[in-house]
């Protein structure tokens, strides 16, 4: 094969003949899901006119504040916070960062599910929403656990015996404090976070999801076209 | 005997003996039930408020 | 009829299901700025959370430590003591993944705990007596230890249970815990200078030591400490038992868990309630609920609920609205 980038314009080109690579396949099959357009578009469906429609774009902004006072509170240690008032006001916002995302959370999860809104081929959309829902669980579970005080205590020597029944206690010890940490300041927040990710993705990548159909006997100026994807084709009346 | 760390900062002290309500079966916190009570106010305020976009008639 | 395409692009027919299909938009699309709405909803959050942080702050009950549970209630500590010598104890008996002495749950024959086996191991005796009490530099106590050590299994037994039923008597009093006569062999011994070493704080350093320098696993301090009922006696009067529906709740006034309504729901009802089995009866129960609510899109007649409460129409009025709106003027039909 020569190499020859004299006679190559743009090294991004995509020319056929790399159309092979994975790297060409990756990027084609990623903007082929998601044109720049679609990622971060800047018209909504009409229907879109709800209050109830901000409670996921609030449930992320509050999980991107649980992060960063979770990093706050890294950079001191985990003791930090039981000796300092800066520290105790830091674990404030970190612990109402929690109980706040929660709160939007279930109020999207009520949401969505009156809205249906696994129809249209959405159903991942609702599967990956309710999987994070219960990692975070988990993850505010080892949280609490991480406390290093009478209510971690109290916690672990309680939760012992739900997660000693299951098995599951023969490798996750809840009385391990070491474990508990590692397990809410890494793996559990990264899987909370790359399912909040494809979550969100999957929203760009169906579109909201439309109405039901308004009731029988009425055009409702929709094609009767299911499973094709949404077509954005700017304003028609 | 049970020691509370100083709540620094704190205008409204949520330390000392909690309140509870009991209904059948049923116990729960005052403050459970105050976020409880406040999401399905939010959610039913959600739907219920009328959302205007810039432009709208 | 709808055409969906399968994985590989052939069309399969299929009838249009409102609760699993939708037809596709190609009506109306109105300017929205996400990334500004985004920008908006953090700061909104950052200012509610600050606030919430300001005002309430957050718990931070001391915890408890063998030192604070001996000096507290150095009877009680002593009659826990004696339970994880003598093998009677809730860690002693409690059976895997900790060891074998105990019966794992199980639902009919599914066992997971008993399967999975021991994986912890504590022998209470040796991890919460026995061994503390070798590292203490007392010739008395050591050889206290060592003539319980060499006696025979019988005769420790007896001891023990002499010994455990006494201290049910016992009262402290100037630094030393009394109990009426008896033959109890080298158990008073044994009990008197463990009762210091924890007074002293000297335990809760032994329990936590292990083979490497660094320690930061508390399952043997834990585990003792939550045999005795100096630790449930203060969740139980901050509301945190597992009758009392403790595990939503948090200390002091603050909100705890709520989220976790169901799960301990279930421990409030027969069988559970009762049950030996309940935490594997109610994580089995937990278990199907989750996977439910997950293949919600997948089940029918659940899937339909949204479609026959009919509360879309409140959030969709405007757009069902327009669309009347629409069809009067299509058809000329007045308002």
């Amino acid at each position: 094969m020569s190499v020859d980038t004299g006679s190559r314009s743009d090294p991004s080109a995509g020319l056929p003949e790399d159309a092979r690579q994975w790297t060409a396949k990756l990027r084609n099959s990623a903007t082929g899901k998601l044109p720049p357009g679609r990622l971060l578009p800047d018209r909504q469906p009409a229907y879109v006119a709800s209050w109830i429609y901000v409670f996921g774009v609030l449930t992320v902004s509050a999980l991107l504040l649980v992060i960063a006072t979770g990093c706050v509170l890294a950079l001191k240690g985990p003791a930090w916070w039981h000796v300092s008032s800066a520290g105790l006001f830091v674990n404030s916002l970190h612990l109402w960062s929690v109980e706040a995302f929660f709160f939007f959370m279930v109020i999207h999860l009520w949401g969505k599910f009156f809205m249906a809104a696994w129809r249209g081929r959405r159903r991942l959309t609702w599967v990956t929403g309710v999987v994070a829902f219960l990692v975070s669980v988990g993850a505010a579970f080892t949280g609490y656990l991480s406390q290093q005080n009478f209510d971690s205590q109290w916690i672990s020597t309680q939760a012992k015996d739900g997660i000693n029944a299951t098995g599951a206690g023969a490798f996750f010890n809840v009385l391990n404090f070491g474990q508990m940490l590692m397990w809410h300041i890494v793996l559990l927040p990264m899987v909370v976070a790359l399912l909040a990710v494809v979550h969100v993705l999957l929203v760009r990548t169906r579109g909201v999801v439309p109405p039901f159909a308004a009731p029988p006997g009425r055009q409702d100026g929709m094609a009767r076209t299911g499973g094709s994807e949404p077509s954005v084709e700017g304003d028609r009346a | 005997m049970l020691l509370v760390s100083s709540v620094m900062g704190a205008l409204v002290d949520l330390n000392g003996k909690g309140r509870y309500v009991h209904w059948g079966f049923i116990q729960i916190s005052v403050a459970n039930l105050v976020v409880i009570a406040l999401m399905a106010i939010v959610f039913i305020g959600a739907i219920i408020v009328p959302y205007r976009r810039h432009g709208d008639r | 009829m709808s055409e969906p395409r399968g994985s590989h692009g052939r069309v399969r027919r299929r009838r249009f299901n409102p609760d699993r299909d939708v037809a596709e938009w190609h009506g109306r699309y109105v300017p929205f700025d996400l990334v500004k709405e985004f920008v908006i909803a953090l700061v909104a959050v950052a200012i509610l959370v600050t606030v919430l942080a300001v005002v309430f702050s957050s718990p931070d009950d001391h915890p408890v430590t063998v030192r604070s549970w001996s000096n507290g209630d150095p009877a009680g500590f002593a009659q826990t003591a004696i339970t994880e010598l003598d093998g009677t104890s809730g860690s002693a008996t409690y059976g895997p993944p900790y060891n074998t002495n105990g019966t794992a749950q199980s639902i009919g024959f599914f066992s997971p705990a008993k399967w999975l086996g021991v994986h912890v191991p504590i022998d209470s005796a040796q991890d919460f007596v026995i061994g503390p009490l070798q590292t203490l530099p007392d010739r008395a106590v050591l050889a206290a230890v060592s003539l319980y050590n060499s006696s025979s299994a019988a005769q420790q037994a007896k001891w023990t249970a002499a010994y455990e039923k006494a201290v049910a008597k016992a009262t402290f009093g100037n630094g030393r815990l009394r109990i009426p006569a008896g033959d109890y062999g080298p158990v008073p011994t044994m009990m008197n200078a463990l009762v210091s070493m924890a007074r002293s704080g000297a335990l809760d350093g032994a329990l936590l030591s292990s083979r490497q320098f660094y320690g930061s696993d508390y399952t043997k301090p834990l585990l003792f400490i939550a045999d005795g009922t100096f630790l449930s006696n203060i969740a139980q009067s901050q509301h945190l038992a597992g009758d009392q529906w403790g595990m939503m709740n948090e200390t002091g006034n603050f909100p705890g868990q709520a989220w976790l309504w169901l799960y301990t729901m279930w421990y409030q009802v027969p069988p559970m309630k009762t049950s030996s089995n309940a935490d594997l009866q109610v994580w089995a129960i937990m278990m199907l609920l989750t996977l439910g609510l997950a293949l919600v899109p997948f089940i029918p007649g659940l899937r339909s609920i949204p479609r026959w409460v009919g509360l879309y129409k409140l959030i969709w009025r405007r757009h069902y609205r327009q669309l009347a709106a629409t069809d009067s003027s299509a058809t000329g039909a007045g308002p």
